[in-house]
């Protein structure tokens, strides 16, 4: 497909400031200047009445490939994505065998070509399979196509191996993404404590176990000059500690799930395993914590923590059950829904938490904007279209979400991946896309 | 904000007898509900201190005990309540089962139900285990027992107890003793005392007394010697040897130090201090024999109210009912 025409749409470019009704022009995997009006589109999609605005980029997910196939693939996950409106994504290496050497980044890379859905960008182990003592082969792991580090799903626990992490990865100026959690404070926790899980009496998870860890990580970042970030933040103090090492300069930033800005620890009292994610849902005063730190940008970034898990395993006691929800086809109606509608952040300031700050993270140059010549990732919303979440709808292979039932507005309208229309609800473009 | 379902919606109308269709907690319950169990439970306990003949009210239905956890003394007085009952009872742990090869809990209690349960009494090491069950199955489920999230039948036997020996509940100050933190017992009388109206302390060390509780209207305290002379009751929780390995206490030794219910303690406390315990009892940690056994002691009036506690609940829940 060579050249396509989105006529009509609000196009919002926060890389550039833009917001403004009219056409956008893609031609052979490449954005054309704004207002280069060609005469001969090979597909004319009709935008009017939705946004335009570069594809989204989702720097926090699980894929479960290799190991976990029956979680999730690259594939299913990578095509999830793209339902979700999320064109690129950056996928954590706690598969089995991890992602820690150059030879396992690569299969990310490979699986997610031959899937041709969204942009699968594999985040790198910082220790040799995520054991927290040696350092990875960063280095190798960036030329398998590494865009950052992490040991997620566990955090690096030693306070000199994450020193030596960030220090030696300011050497191909990638970020050191941290799970902030002080182990031996969760140990058999199941969900926040406080107040909720006394009284359920459910093992309690408390703040300061992310906390501490925070505070720790934003020093080690400061004293080695290091570009750290924060995952999934969701305590009210983490939150502070991030605002206040960014006034003092350190080179932290942050991220904020959906869920962590929607519920709280009282939704617990159901019982049901799919509210049971780490870190935990936390309190009221947390989640309005997070939203002011969204609303003044101190979490520049929002990601889903996709954490697929097959029923079977999530159907279990709660203290059984993996943590983790399924997030890729709730980012956008949840965001709207609890960010958007109650007038805590604008389109334009959303977009730019899942485009180009996100991309400034994973240092991906030519995404998450429309800039001429930048790669042709499109992503077209409706943000009127009223539905309710059916996770028996769900893309990925997985159904682990709280949020099955919930009505609510706004959902992804197609996804175009380097000039090519991969993901549509319109049934007039069914033809054209080849899956 | 969306939410599942409140299961306290269903006791709106606090004077109204128990209807529901499974025993999950005291939380769930009103003040008229729990009052209509024990009345229920009374008479049980009467006409077992008169006759030996059995009730026919379950005649026919069967009763599974479902335990995932050991336990002997909940399950034996289940049995024989379902027993004095009529109904056809059958025990069932896992060990040794196909739960060792994988298969779901719900699996199991749907296989159960298959073979004819009409309730099924579960204890499950984890918290919310038996609503989940209750979910799953169309039998009721009565809970005995949930990690360290409820034990209804024991908070209500406990009342039970309390009721027979002092007349009233509504009024009392009742002081609960030890691991609060851990023990569904504490969480089942916290709910049951307070809706009934008792003042309830609540007095362990720090570390099993956590902060947080007085948000459900209770008092908290550290050192026994300063509350007990307000208590009308005593009910002083089991110690788990656990709890210490996890380094929560020092040393048992300490621990019976500030907490051990000793006949020196007893001079200190009120003449008609009623002392429960919910057992089974590490003498000379939780008390000394004496106390264990003395005259403020309604250990075995609380197994006996235990069994009539039970009858009632499965009567109540198995028994012919107008639809």
């Amino acid at each position: 497909m060579a050249t396509i025409q989105i006529t009509g749409g609000r196009v919002i470019d926060p890389s550039q400031d833009l917001d403004f009704e009219g056409d956008l022009w893609l031609s052979r995997g490449r954005v054309l200047p704004h207002g280069s009006a060609s005469e001969d589109a090979d597909l004319v999609v009709d935008a009017r009445g939705m946004i335009v605005c570069p594809g989204l980029i989702d720097v926090h997910v699980h894929l479960r490939e290799p190991g976990n196939e029956e979680d999730e693939t690259i594939a299913t996950g990578a095509r999830a994505a793209l339902a979700g409106g999320v064109t690129s994504v950056a996928c954590m290496p706690n598969t089995r065998p991890a992602i820690d050497t150059q030879a396992a980044a690569e299969f990310v890379v490979l699986q997610a070509r031959r899937a041709r859905q969204a942009n699968v960008f594999p985040v790198g182990a910082v220790s040799k399979e995520r054991k927290g003592e040696e350092l990875a082969e960063l280095g190798q792991l960036v030329a398998g196509g590494a865009v950052a580090f992490t040991d997620d799903g566990a955090p690096v626990v030693s306070a000199a191996l994450m020193r030596t992490a960030l220090e030696y990865a300011r050497m191909f100026d990638r970020v050191v993404m941290q799970h902030c959690q002080v182990p031996e404070l969760t140990l058999g926790g199941v969900m926040n404590e406080g107040f909720e899980s006394m009284r359920l009496g459910l093992g309690g998870m408390p703040a300061a176990a992310e906390d501490i860890m925070v505070a720790r990580d934003i020093r080690l970042a400061e004293i080695t000059g290091g570009r750290l970030h924060i995952q999934h933040i969701s305590t009210a103090r983490s939150v502070e500690l991030v605002r206040e090492g960014q006034r003092r300069g350190v080179r932290v930033t942050a991220e904020a799930c959906p869920h962590h800005f929607s519920l709280t620890d009282e939704s617990l009292r159901s019982f049901d395993s799919n509210f049971k994610m780490n870190p935990p849902l936390r309190t009221w005063s947390d989640v309005e914590a997070v939203i002011e730190g969204l609303k003044d940008d101190t979490i520049e970034i929002l990601a889903t923590d996709h954490a697929p898990h097959a029923r079977e395993k999530k159907m279990r006691e709660i203290d059984l059950a993996p943590f983790g929800i399924v997030g890729l086809e709730t980012l956008l109606p949840i965001t709207i829904k609890c960010l958007i509608e109650p007038g805590h952040l604008t389109w334009p300031r959303v977009i730019r938490k899942l485009t180009c700050n996100a991309a400034t993270l994973l240092n991906l140059t030519n995404k998450g904007t429309l800039r001429a010549g930048a790669d042709a990732d499109v992503t077209i919303i409706d943000p009127n279209a009223r539905w309710t979440i059916d996770p028996a709808q769900f893309h990925s292979k997985s159904r682990n979400t709280p949020f099955g039932g919930w009505e609510v507005r706004g959902r992804a309208h197609a996804a175009i991946v380097s000039g090519e229309l991969r993901f549509s609800r319109d049934p007039r473009h069914q033809l054209l896309i080849s899956t | 904000m969306e939410r599942s379902p409140n299961p306290r919606a269903r006791s709106t109308q606090p004077d109204a007898p128990w209807q529901g269709r499974h025993l999950l907690g005291l939380e769930d319950l009103s003040a008229g509900a729990i009052a209509s169990i024990l009345d229920r439970a009374q008479v049980h306990a009467q006409h077992a201190a008169q006759s030996r003949e059995k009730s026919q009210a379950l005649k026919g239905r069967v009763v599974f005990n479902l335990f995932f956890e050991s336990s002997t003394r909940t399950r034996t007085s289940f049995s024989l309540a379902a027993k004095r009952l009529s109904a056809d009872t059958q025990d069932f742990s896992p060990t040794g089962s196909s739960l060792s090869k994988g298969e779901s809990f719900i699996d199991t209690a749907r296989n159960l139900e298959a073979m004819g349960a009409d309730i099924l009494v579960v204890r499950h090491p984890t918290p919310g285990t038996p609503k989940l069950l209750a979910e799953n199955v169309a039998c009721a489920v009565v809970n005995a027992g949930d990690g360290a999230h409820e034990h209804p039948t024991q908070g209500l036997l406990d009342l039970l107890t309390i009721r027979r020996a002092k007349g009233r509940i509504e009024g009392l100050t009742v002081g609960l003793l030890g691991d609060i933190a851990h023990s569904r017992v504490a969480r089942s009388n916290i709910w049951g005392l307070s809706k009934l109206g008792a003042k309830v302390i609540l007095c362990g060390p720090p570390t099993l007394v956590p902060r947080g509780w007085e948000r459900l209207g209770c008092e908290v305290a550290h050192h026994f010697d300063d509350i007990l002379p307000r208590c009308d009751v005593v009910n002083v929780l089991r110690i788990q040897f656990e709890r210490q390995h996890a380094g929560l206490f020092p040393s048992v030794g300490e621990y019976s130090h500030f907490y051990m219910m000793t006949q020196e303690r007893i001079k200190r406390a009120r003449p008609d201090l009623l002392l429960l315990a919910p057992g089974p009892i590490n003498r000379g940690v939780e008390l000394t024999p004496e106390v264990a056994d003395g005259r403020h002691s309604a250990i075995l009036d609380q197994v006996a109210n235990g069994l009539a506690v039970r009858m009632a609940v499965l009567e109540m829940l198995g028994g012919e009912r107008a639809e």
